[in-house]
């Protein structure tokens, strides 16, 4: 029995908590249990009311049941009863057994809500916590139901206690976390802000987590919080450790409070007003500052408290991102905590500069660091603070070292823990792409990256060294070159094989493949067979050989019905179709489609959401390094730069072309340099001697069968390439002249699409249909639109996303809804992406035939009324004039439903010359009305035209004369 | 924000679990199973953190028990670390020299001290003498003593 009973000690809970321990096995521990479920539902159940005090000790038995991990179904109803008991354990009791164990019974929960509403409104401050608590740790949406108007209230309350106030201000976060639509903002916000401003502390540190939540939500209405953050924090900060009495923690003045202010203030951009960022500027060198004082206490409460704070204040710092001073000062501050004794200082200094090292300010300041990292990575006992390490050499990797730290990491993998290799593979895999200077390293890294932790490179990494490997023609030489030799030189029975090449020279490479025929995991010998038929297809004197090796019973009768099926249609494949058949069946893939790189997709599901802002300014790192790296890149690729390009240039794919041209030239010579070179050997292709990568890769390369994606492995990214748009087509004027006069039909076609519209305006409103048409019969992937206005604020223009794919010969639909704001002169491009399987990157512009004359109301009058207006528009600056030559027929019926085209009125008996035609319209935008008139002049004889404009606005009239100069 | 707190022994007996958000009791047993492995599992003189997930995993020794909190990855480790020291704190002042048997045989009085302390994940008062008080103002409570007991001055 434990000596230890403090207020009201419940004698037979000790008695059974002591027994439960006192049992020797785990079978002794459930008897003891079952009997005491036994006991507890006999009682619930007895004739016998049981009095409160009993009541409380069996339900709190139950709860130390539940908590040994048993499932307890009873006795709800006898916890929900306590919550009523006047007595204040009791109801603790009860409250904290609904807590631990909530149901989702209705019935109890409104109950229980009951009970919370009787508490809250009972004004004893220990009653209210209680229940604000229980709110708090249940936090359902039903309960949020019932008291999310109510909370708000008691917390701003003028008379609400303070313990009240901090346990309102939780309970509310916790309800507004688990259902912010609930929560309604209201004048309460204000208020809360200002306990900002209260002088207990308890209250302060409660209410601001509260607001830092709210002010990340909704960052304008509690804008007013940054300046009540600074001045409270600038008190803290400059206070006497002693000033804060309780809340003075081993001599550090509120450290909870302080980082929670800093924390507050990393929600928002740095102050505007010049006063308080200042006083803000100075509570950070304070802080900085103080780092370097001795310290007050030899504790290591009193250091961790205070160099809280100081990573706090870094954090902000990073986070402003925009004092040089500061930042520098930072990092020089996590410098000397990466040498620093304490283990936890080290770790999170190695954290803290990951943030630091995408700040341009700081980069170059953390890079310094570079030899005591690599140090860490070496050398540090614990493998999270290794980890960290890594992270760090990661982020700080830049073309500079790139060599000297994928070196580091790929010596380190040898050792490393088996909990963080695969993370190091992508890492290494991603840095090798990324910095590329030369393939020939890229190539050796990887390979070198597959000797050291072949199992743990994932498939990812595979499917992107093939995919950069095969598109890039200058690496296939290297690459294949380089896995050859690996393959030969690896020690095995290869010197005999040697002999062999001398004499057939085909049947050499075969041979060498099918030498490790046995080794390779089942996926690799499919990939392998694949391989086999290609042989026979290029070089037909392996025919013989091959087809034995199919035919044998390992082959032909493998378990492995993957296996089998391969063996034994390739062997019928290579009996009985001819060469051209075979040839066809056997033509090499084409290179992939560009898209994002899938190592770095995996690192970043990997890392999880905490972590995905890292990598995103790694991809804005990127963004700004791809400048450098432009040089590195293939004379093909140079010539479409966009900046959000691999390195490597995969996504912006080679022409289709050219890449089917080399398919049979391009043959690499794998022995020239092994010394064998003066025996003309018949080299394979390259896309067969790919085959010797000793591990599986993405059978759509080697399987030459199956000519169709294979969507498990490589979904069709629905994410648009990304390459900038291309400049307008050079027709794209002339495109858009043909739809001034009208609404519908075909804006442009090639051999692969069709782009239809339609279209229809009402006031200064449009909406156009277009209608996508795939004229192949092939898949368009990644498909893609974009409308960009060129003018700002004139045009609005919104759409949704199409589908990214569109099948062979189908049609896909958009709706764009457009709003004239002002008149304007440049129409909207419409920018158009998509790939074909395995074709290059479709990238194009037009321009929407969008003119300001579709805005036109057509306006009848009169003459007289005509001839009035047209002298109230007679400033010189009003009136265009245009005279050419007619380009089209002058037939009266054409001209006359061009003008009604125009969307302008067609005014009759107006001129006094009947040849001529006037027209009459308001131009409708957003803000104002335009008022046009027309007159056209047509000289049948000289086969010319004049056009006259007066318009109320200076800028229509130009653009209408020039649009309607094109249409006669 | 704090997502949950275990307290467990040496043997990985779990003594306490504070959870500060909603999770099935599969998903809390995956927990307890896994942070009793890590954390055991450490040398001595590691860090006192390490990432879990998309958590930071806080945790500490103190005689026979672990102190292991789990928080969110924007929060402070140095402070986390404090907030279980302060949590210790409390205890040792309530129970006057601590150890693991107070825990086990009071557990219902370690839930409360926490709920003084902590609430929703977030740290409700940091004040020691403030949370000592109310902890002994309820203790204080007579069962029987219906009678407008919270006049009694308790809470000024």
């Amino acid at each position: 029995m434990p000596a230890v009973s403090k207020g009201d000690g419940m004698r037979g809970l000790a008695v059974f908590i002591s027994d439960i321990r006192n049992c020797k096995s785990k079978e002794a521990e459930i008897k003891r249990i079952n009997k005491e479920l036994a006991n507890i539902r006999s009682k619930f159940k007895g004739d016998k009311a049981l009095d409160g005090y009993s009541k409380k000790k069996y339900v709190c038995k139950l709860l130390f049941i539940f908590l040994l991990g048993h499932d307890i179904d009873f006795g709800h109803m006898e916890a929900v009863n306590l919550l009523s008991s006047n007595k204040y354990t009791e109801k603790q009791i009860g409250y904290l057994f609904i807590s631990v164990l909530v149901n989702s019974n209705s019935e109890l929960i409104r109950l229980i809500n009951n009970a919370i509403k009787n508490d809250l409104s009972s004004r004893n401050p220990t009653f209210m916590c209680l229940a604000l608590h229980c709110i708090a740790n249940v936090g359902s949406r039903e309960m949020a139901e019932a008291f999310a108007s109510e909370i708000p209230r008691i917390l701003v309350a003028g008379d609400t206690m303070d313990s009240v106030k901090q346990s309102a201000a939780l309970c509310l976060l916790r309800l507004y976390k688990t259902s912010p639509d609930l929560v309604l903002m209201g004048e309460w916000t204000s208020r809360v802000v200002h306990l900002l401003n209260d002088q207990h502390m308890g209250v302060v540190t409660a209410a601001i987590s509260l607001i830092t939540c709210l002010s990340q939500k909704n960052p304008d209405e509690f804008k007013t919080c940054v300046s009540l953050a600074v001045s409270r924090l600038s008190r803290i900060v400059s206070s006497a450790s002693t000033d804060l009495q309780d809340y003075t923690y081993y001599f550090v003045p509120a450290p909870w409070l302080s980082c929670k202010l800093l924390r507050l203030l990393q929600c928002y951009p740095p102050p505007e007003d010049g006063a308080v960022k200042g006083r803000l500027v100075e509570c950070l060198e304070t802080i900085l500052n103080k780092a370097q004082e001795p310290p007050k206490s030899k504790k290591v409460q009193h250091s961790n408290a205070k160099n809280a704070i100081l990573f706090e204040a870094i954090s902000l710092i990073i986070h402003y991102d925009s004092e040089p001073n500061l930042l520098v000062r930072a990092c020089n501050q996590l410098g000397q905590f990466l040498q620093h004794r304490e283990t936890n200082l080290r770790y999170l200094a190695l954290e803290s500069m990951c943030t630091l090292a995408s700040s341009e300010f700081s980069h170059e300041a953390v890079k310094t660091h570079i030899e005591t990292v690599i140090n860490a990575l070496k050398t540090e006992r614990d493998v999270s603070v290794r980890q960290r390490a890594a992270d760090l050499l990661y982020a700080m990797c830049d073309r500079s070292n790139a060599k000297q730290i994928v070196a580091e990491m790929l010596s380190y993998l040898e050792t490393a823990d088996y909990s963080i290799r695969e993370e190091m593979v992508l890492k290494v895999a991603i840095l090798a792409e990324k910095y590329a200077v030369d393939y020939s390293w890229y190539v050796d890294t990887i390979l070198n990256l597959i000797r050291i932790a072949g199992d743990y490179v994932s498939e990812e990494v595979w499917y992107r060294v093939i995919q950069i490997v095969i598109n890039r023609d200058d690496v296939q030489g290297y690459a294949a070159k380089t896995v050859f030799e690996v393959l030969l030189h690896e020690p095995s029975k290869f010197g005999r094989w040697f002999g062999s090449v001398l004499l057939g020279r085909p049947l050499v490479q075969f041979n060498l493949l099918h030498s490790k025929f046995h080794l390779c995991s089942v996926p690799t010998r499919a990939l392998l067979l694949s391989a086999y038929i290609k042989f026979i297809n290029l070089f037909p004197e392996t025919k013989a050989t091959i087809q034995e090796v199919l035919r044998c019973d390992s082959q032909i009768r493998n378990s492995d019905v993957e296996l089998q099926q391969r063996a034994v249609e390739y062997l019928k494949l290579s009996s009985i179709a001819s060469t051209d058949v075979l040839a066809t069946v056997l033509e090499e893939m084409p290179p992939f489609p560009e898209r994002e790189s899938s190592i770095l997709a995996k690192l970043k599901k990997k890392k999880g959401p905490g972590a995905v802002s890292v990598t995103e300014l790694d991809d804005s790192k990127r963004e700004a390094g791809e400048l450098n790296g432009g040089a590195d890149r293939g004379p093909d690729t140079a010539s479409t730069p966009s900046p959000s390009a691999d390195l490597l240039g995969i996504r912006s794919a080679a022409p289709v072309g050219a890449a089917q041209t080399n398919a049979g030239s391009l043959l690499v010579d794998v022995f020239s340099d092994s010394g064998c070179s003066h025996f003309p050997f018949p080299l394979l292709p390259i896309h067969s001697l790919f085959v010797l990568l000793p591990i599986c890769f993405h059978p759509c390369f080697v399987l030459g069968l199956s000519l169709h994606p294979c969507p498990v492995l490589w979904p069709p990214s629905s994410a648009p390439p990304s390459e900038d748009p291309a400049p307008p087509l050079s027709e794209a004027d002339e495109l858009l002249n043909k739809f001034v006069c009208k609404n519908n039909g075909v804006l442009f076609e090639n051999q692969l699409l069709q782009i239809g519209i339609k279209s229809e305006y009402r006031q200064n409103l449009g909406r156009m249909y277009l209608f996508y048409g795939n004229k192949t019969s092939v898949q368009f992937a990644s498909f893609s639109t974009t409308v960009s206005c060129p003018g700002e604020l004139q045009l609005n223009v919104q759409s949704k996303p199409v589908e990214p794919l569109v099948e062979g010969g189908a049609q896909i639909q958009q709706v764009l809804n457009i709003e004239c704001i002002t008149d304007f002169c440049d129409a909207p491009l419409l920018n158009i992406k998509f790939s074909r399987y395995g074709g290059a990157l479709q990238n194009l512009t037009l321009k929407l035939p969008v003119t300001i004359n579709k805005f036109f109301q057509p306006t009848e009058m009169s003459s007289s009324d005509f001839f009035q207006r047209w002298k109230q528009l007679s400033q010189p600056q009003q009136e265009a004039q245009k005279i050419f030559k007619a380009n089209h027929s002058m037939d009266t019926e054409v001209l006359k439903a061009k003008l009604l085209g125009l969307g302008t009125a067609l005014l009759d008996n107006v001129d006094p010359n009947p040849e001529n035609y006037v027209c009459a319209g308001v131009i409708q935008t957003k803000g104002q009305q335009i008022g046009c008139l027309l007159r056209l002049e047509p000289n049948a004889q000289a086969q010319m035209y004049r056009l006259t404009l007066r318009c109320s606005k200076d800028t229509v009239s130009k653009r209408l004369c020039e649009l309607l100069a094109q249409q006669f | 924000m704090m997502r949950f707190m275990l307290l467990f022994s040496r043997q990985g007996k779990l003594r306490l679990q504070k959870w500060f958000t909603s999770m099935s009791e599969r998903e809390k047993k995956k927990i307890i199973r896994d942070m009793t492995t890590m954390v055991l599992a450490r040398q001595p003189r590691s860090c006192n953190f390490m990432q879990w997930k998309d958590l930071k995993i806080v945790y500490k020794r103190y005689a026979s028990l672990y102190f292991c909190l789990g928080v969110e990855s924007q929060e402070n480790e140095l402070l986390a670390l404090e907030i279980i020291h302060r949590y210790v704190e409390l205890l040792d002042k309530y129970f006057g020299n601590v150890c693991e048997l107070d825990i086990i045989f009071n557990f219902e009085k370690a839930y409360f001290i926490l709920d003084e302390f902590l609430m929703g994940g977030e740290i409700q008062e940091t004040s020691k003498q403030i949370v000592n008080r109310s902890i002994e103002a309820s203790d204080m409570l007579q069962e029987d003593d219906i009678s407008e007991w919270y006049e009694v001055e308790l809470f000024g």
